[in-house]
């Protein structure tokens, strides 16, 4: 019953966001860029690139620093205050609002490190996000695969690393890649961190990770707040610009389950 | 011949608070199949993973001698990896990597450098060897996780014989697998002893008569009685060997 109200909910605010923001999706919204001036006259392109760029540069920084402090968790630090702290540290760090994140974003990135507001300073930014997340998945992970596969690897006169590289990581995999994915879609959602590293109303594609660099949230946050346009249509285009940003994530998804679900089958054989 | 010998062998656990094996001298003898017994809790599969240093995983201190070929594997001079190359490990449960068949036997000689063309023809062999060939010769690539308990136990063998080894250690290969299987990978062990010095841990007394030439009786840490099956079993010199083989413990 609580079950049924929650699919309920979500069902009712996936039909309203694909109600509401159906009506200004075409070609042109998908494809222009943004005329703050006139909202109707332009689109939303350099801020779904955007997006995706913020999430790459993300993505490359958390996820080998997230596998890496995994095997590091879970393989080679015996259980002391050092590892306990670094644990304790990694769950602080998840728990940190995300305004917090952009304004250390902003302080360290932005101004100390000189690198502008820009792609660079807000993907590392979103990074520094997730990290706990790829951390941590990448270290549960990492502890489910059997002991026994272990033992077998180095019975045949492998090296831990060998172990660990062919054996364990490739066993991990589908639970890294989970994990992985609820950092990618927390990332990809995120409006307060890009919004204190890099761009506000931007009109263009990003060229160098130093350029500054649009994204979905920001653009729906601004046309809500900042853009001079009716109420009505600064709605109806942050409608459409959030359907945008369901439809990324949900794509993300499918290909992060199929990615997962192919290399399943091919490693256990079952079936399904 | 002796092939393994151990001297004044000693294992502790948990920080030396358990004394796992208590001076163990035997000798095992190359191309012989020498099986292990002894009651839960003896000690017989410590003795066993003492033999490829296994047991340095756990933490665990070992004293005394193991020399194989005469040289002591726990010198400072022998490299664990190229030990544990010229010893093969069979496990108790099954334990295929989930990859593919060919993967799997693939695993060891990958890592020790291996490619291609050779490779292939090492994994026929292994395989045959192995006894499995003839039935996954057509499904290579298929994953070793969708074989019988009985095939992946004899995968996991063509595994430890693909890196060549001179010693094969098993325990408790079939005490996860139905008679059947257990058939299969005995009529395998009296093969393969042709070519390999084995040393076998088995709870299945019947099981260490039927394909032991020697065997080791162990209790509470200690080598109890040691010398050739049927001495054992038919004539043994020690009153607990006796207890234990006629069923009165363990």
């Amino acid at each position: 019953m609580v079950a049924l109200i929650s699919v309920v909910v979500l069902f009712a605010v996936v039909a309203y966001i694909f109600l509401n923001g159906m009506q200004v999706i075409s070609l042109n919204f998908l494809l222009k860029s943004p005329n703050y001036a006139a909202l109707d006259k332009g689109g939303i392109f350099p801020q779904i690139i955007g997006s995706l760029c913020l999430l790459a540069v993300c993505l490359l920084f958390a996820v080998p620093l997230g596998i890496a402090s995994g095997i590091y968790l879970a393989e080679y630090a015996t259980e002391n205050i050092i590892t306990k702290s670094v644990r304790f540290f990694v769950e602080c760090l998840a728990g940190i609002p995300s305004i917090v994140i952009g304004l250390f974003g902003l302080i360290f990135l932005v101004y100390y490190l000189g690198f502008g507001p820009s792609m660079l300073s807000g993907g590392l930014a979103l990074g520094f996000m997730i990290l706990p997340w790829t951390v941590r998945a990448s270290e549960e992970a990492i502890k489910t695969v059997p002991h026994s596969y272990r033992e077998a690897s180095l019975a045949l006169g492998a090296s831990k690393w060998q172990t660990i590289r062919s054996v364990v990581l490739k066993s991990a995999y589908p639970g890294i890649i989970t994990g992985i994915l609820l950092g990618a879609g927390k990332a990809i959602g995120e409006a307060a961190v890009i919004l204190l590293t890099t761009g506000g109303l931007v009109t263009y594609i990003p060229h160098s990770l130093l350029d500054d660099v649009g994204a979905l949230p920001v653009y729906i946050y601004m046309v809500l707040t900042v853009v001079p346009a009716s109420r009505a249509v600064a709605e109806s285009y942050a409608f459409g610009a959030s359907l945008v940003l369901i439809m990324m994530f949900l794509m993300i998804s499918v290909f992060a389950l199929f990615l997962r679900n192919t290399y399943v089958k091919r490693m256990s054989g079952s079936r399904r | 011949m002796s092939k393994i010998e151990t001297r004044s062998l000693n294992v502790y656990y948990d920080g030396g608070t358990v004394h796992a094996l208590k001076g163990v001298n035997i000798k095992i003898e190359a191309n012989k199949i020498t099986a292990l017994i002894g009651p839960s809790g003896c000690g017989k599969t410590t003795f066993l993973r003492a033999l490829n240093r296994m047991n340095e995983l756990n933490g665990v201190k070992t004293r005394g001698k193991v020399l194989m070929d005469g040289v002591d594997i726990y010198s400072r001079k022998v490299d664990v990896i190229q030990l544990r190359k010229r010893i093969g490990m069979v496990f108790q449960q099954p334990n295929p990597f989930p990859m593919s068949i060919f993967d799997n036997v693939a695993y060891g000689p990958r890592i020790h450098g291996l490619r291609n063309r050779k490779l292939e023809r090492i994994i026929e062999e292994s395989l045959k060897k192995a006894a499995l060939w003839e039935e996954v010769k057509d499904r290579l690539e298929e994953s070793a996780l969708k074989l019988s308990g009985g095939q992946q136990q004899r995968l996991c063998i063509a595994r430890a014989l693909a890196v060549n080894p001179e010693v094969l250690l098993f325990d408790e290969p079939c005490s996860a697998l139905d008679p059947v299987s257990t058939a299969r990978i005995e009529a395998l062990l009296r093969e393969l002893k042709n070519d390999y010095t084995i040393v076998i841990v088995t709870h299945n007394m019947q099981q260490a008569a039927r394909v032991s030439d020697f065997t080791a009786f162990f209790l509470m840490g200690e080598l109890i009685e040691f010398g050739e099956t049927m001495q054992i079993f038919e004539k043994p010199r020690d009153k607990r060997t006796e207890d234990y083989i006629t069923g009165r413990f363990g």
